[in-house]
């Protein structure tokens, strides 16, 4: 050290282009196995029952994927935070931060339940396809006014979106509160199903709901990456002042961009309430709308990648339910652990995706190839949270 | 870097061979036999009382780990249906949900999988489905309650500089204002008042909080309470708050669910569930039927009291000449001439027996010389919901 006039850092942060494909597949791949280790190890210690962590792999294959049911529900549940994730695609990629999802699914499911109590209890006998008809209109709609609220308020006179979308989840779950208070003056806060109204099922239960987000993404897919819309919104979310100069009216797209969204988690309610569940609760989003943040932003806000995210999360929080019961665990925080692990090897890898560190004695060789060192950037796409 | 990344998938197909062969060499398989659904964890006490009940009935059974499970925060939601449907494919005989809004969700199992036997605690509704394999099952808690009650009177009469004008003002946090929580307060104040030396009195203050379990929500109440005067505050929620919040002001309290294993703690209830676990692992392993609606009460040991550190010299005698009366009949906890509503002993009531929320059968009994509202008598779940003279309601919390 003594003959090197200026100290060098043991190590630089370099941008890395043009990793191949294959190799950041396997860069994920070797996360989220290296996440689920430690979250193994993790188990193995805190379990009384079970001290081989490797059997934490079999328990998550088995919650998942061990019997017919399993694997609809995997299926189902996987569809639906999609179907959420996908409805915040659009908002996110115009940087309209639509928290709401939560509240948004909910007064849906409110909606629906609402039409499908009142069919119930009615006097005269009334058929289910009115019903129906009556859910899906009202039910989506309902999603739709839900987001569509802040949408105006933030285009016309510039509110923080991020706390009003927030603040409509609180009043949505809020309404449902109040609502199971009428409907059940004296129970326990919890409804009772409807079986005798509702959405069709098709083959079982299950399957509606996965063949309408598969639609969705579909839809998703070709509309933000072909259509005119998906254009105009990508650019108000590059620069709201270029859009303008562009001639593209901002307002509109805010407003018609938080329609779609508030329509695809109208459509998950709908599901929810219609087609699964034939009830309402306060929580009857199942937290997704916050989950699928996570879900869209990992997958860098493509449709196609959510798919997968999507379904690794899912696989994730079904495959630690078994997990709990297999070693043990009477809490669902464990559960909890183990996806903020995941994350956190996730957004880690993404670092190592896009950067890289040269270590000194390298460095002359990264020079001879002309590559840029840059300062202070770390963690820049890993800040959410 | 190829070498890193290598490495890496190394272990990962290492994980993934090994994890295969860990699925395969599992060992002796037996079939299952029970598994349990709560609505929370072990950090609800009401829940531990379940999940510590079903692992000591199994273990007295001689199941293997094997043969039953938990499955805890599972939601009052399609997620339990999903969660009873799972197991009944997985060949569990017995399964057990611990949560009253869970009723809805497993009488859809049990009409789905008839010859799976489906439980559920603190349910309404077994008596008027009539389900071959749907059962409703409580204890009478009340009993349990009357006798903590008992204990904190006694202690009162140790704390009379705390009387005003011979007065003392007691608090009470409940979780919801429906019947299963005013019946337990009422059969509580019942116990205090009638343990009381003559010439003093009490009144309660109940404060809700519109949740089984929220901690701070628990603690604020009894904080509320204790400001308000209260010397001696019980409740009926799940969580650690109320009795944290007492021992941090130093007064005395009653629990539930289990001991706190707090210094200011003068006595608890709990429901042994234990008895009723065991009847039902019995069933599945080929034994008797289970009732389709079962009270369990002191006698069957469903209901369990205890007394705490912070107990009245001489209590524990005096609490049990209470209990031997109880068990014998002679005495009863909502005796008609002990209280008034409005003024005025009660004569005839109705109550909602069948879950409809409409009152329609009149559960004022007399029995020799007593006459008494008959408690979990026509069916096992609370339906005292009557607010009697002494009691006052700060507020009132229905749904969540």
């Amino acid at each position: 050290m003594a003959e090197s006039k200026v100290r060098e850092p043991l190590f630089h942060v370099v941008k890395r282009e043009g990793l191949p494909i294959w190799k950041t597949l396997l860069v994920y791949a070797a996360a989220i196995v290296g996440g689920l280790l430690l979250v193994s190890i993790f188990c193995a210690v805190c379990s009384e029952d079970i001290d081989n962590p490797l059997e934490m792999f079999s328990s998550m294959f088995d919650g998942a994927f061990g019997t017919e049911r399993r694997i609809w529900i995997f299926v189902r549940e996987g569809a639906l935070l999609l179907g959420v994730s996908l409805a915040l695609l659009p908002a996110f990629k115009m940087r309209f931060w639509n928290l709401g999802a939560n509240g948004q699914i909910v007064i849906s499911c409110l909606v629906c339940y609402s039409i499908m109590n009142w069919a119930n209890t009615s006097e005269t006998p009334i058929p289910n396809a009115i019903v129906v008809i009556m859910i899906i209109l009202f039910g989506v709609g309902a999603g739709i006014v839900w987001a569509a609220i802040p949408a105006v308020f933030k285009a016309f006179f510039g509110t923080n979106e991020t706390l009003f979308t927030l603040m409509m989840n609180y009043i949505a779950q809020g309404l449902v509160t109040v609502m199971i208070t009428i409907w059940a003056p004296t129970g326990s806060g919890s409804l009772s199903p409807i079986k005798n109204y509702g959405l069709p099922n098709v083959i079982n239960e299950h399957f509606l709901a996965i063949l309408t987000i598969s639609l969705i993404t579909v839809f998703i897919f070709f509309y933000l990456a072909k259509s005119k819309h998906g254009y105009e919104l990508a650019v108000v979310g590059e620069s709201e002042k270029t859009a303008k100069y562009a001639g593209i009216n901002v307002k509109l797209v805010t407003i018609r961009t938080l329609i779609l969204s508030g329509a695809i988690c109208g459509i998950v309610g709908l599901l929810i309430t219609g087609g699964i569940s034939h009830s309402v609760s306060s929580v009857s989003h199942n937290n997704m709308g916050f989950t699928a943040i996570m879900t869209s932003w990992l997958a860098g806000f493509n449709p196609l990648i959510t798919i997968a995210t999507s379904f690794l999360i899912t696989f994730i929080s079904l495959g630690m339910g078994q997990v709990r019961q297999d070693f043990g665990f009477y809490n669902d925080a464990i559960a909890n652990v183990a996806l903020g692990i995941v994350y956190f090897f996730i957004i880690a890898c993404h670092f190592f995706i896009n950067y890289k560190l040269v270590f000194r004695n390298s460095k002359h060789l990264e020079e001879k190839m002309g590559i840029t060192t840059v300062g202070g950037e770390k963690g820049k796409k890993g800040g959410n949270g | 870097m190829k070498k890193v990344l290598a490495l890496l998938l190394t272990v990962a197909m290492s994980v993934a061979c090994l994890s295969t062969l860990a699925a395969c060499g599992g060992g002796e398989k037996a079939d299952p036999v029970a598994a349990l659904i709560t609505l929370h964890g072990t950090s609800s006490t009401y829940d531990k009382n379940f999940i510590d009940a079903f692992k000591t009935a199994c273990a007295n059974k001689g199941l293997k780990k094997s043969q039953y499970t938990v499955k805890s925060d599972v939601g009052e939601s399609n997620a339990c249906y999903d969660t009873a449907a799972d197991f009944a494919d997985k060949g569990y005989k017995a399964i057990f949900a611990d949560s009253f809004g869970h009723e809805a969700y497993m009488i859809q199992a049990a009409e789905q999988f008839p010859d799976v036997q489906f439980y559920h605690a603190t349910g309404t509704q077994s008596l008027t489905k009539n389900l071959p394999n749907f059962h409703n099952a409580f204890a009478s808690i009340y009993e349990g309650r009357y006798l903590a009650g008992y204990a904190a009177g006694l202690k009162l009469n140790t704390m009379k500089d705390k009387a005003v004008e011979n007065n003392f003002q007691v608090g009470y946090v409940g979780a919801y204002t429906y019947a299963e929580v005013i019946s337990g307060y009422t059969s509580w104040f019942l116990g205090l008042q009638a343990a009381l030396d003559e010439g003093y009195t009490a009144t309660m203050e109940v404060q809700f909080t519109g949740t089984w379990y929220d901690e701070a929500l628990e603690k604020e109440a009894a904080n509320t309470l204790i400001n308000r005067g209260a010397v001696l505050v019980s409740q009926h929620a799940d969580s650690m708050g109320a009795p944290t919040a007492c021992q941090e002001e130093s007064i005395p309290n009653v629990a539930y669910n289990g001991n706190t294993e707090k210094s200011t703690l003068v006595a608890y209830s709990k429901i042994n569930w234990v008895p009723y676990f065991e009847m039902m692992i019995d069933k599945a392993l080929g034994g008797a039927s289970v009732d389709t609606d079962w009270t369990g009460t002191l006698s069957t040991d469903s209901v369990q009291w205890a007394l705490g550190a912070n107990v009245a010299e001489g209590t524990l005698a005096k609490v049990q000449a209470i209990e031997a009366e109880l068990k014998a009949g002679t005495l009863k906890v909502f005796d008609c001439a002990k209280f008034t509503v409005g003024g005025e002993h009660l004569t005839s009531y109705l109550a909602d027996v069948d879950g409809d929320y409409v009152g329609e059968k009149n559960v004022i009994i007399t029995e020799g010389e007593v006459t008494y509202f008959a408690e979990s008598y026509y069916r096992s779940a609370p339906y005292f919901d009557i607010t009697i003279d002494g009691v006052t309601l700060l507020n009132t919390k229905f749904g969540d």
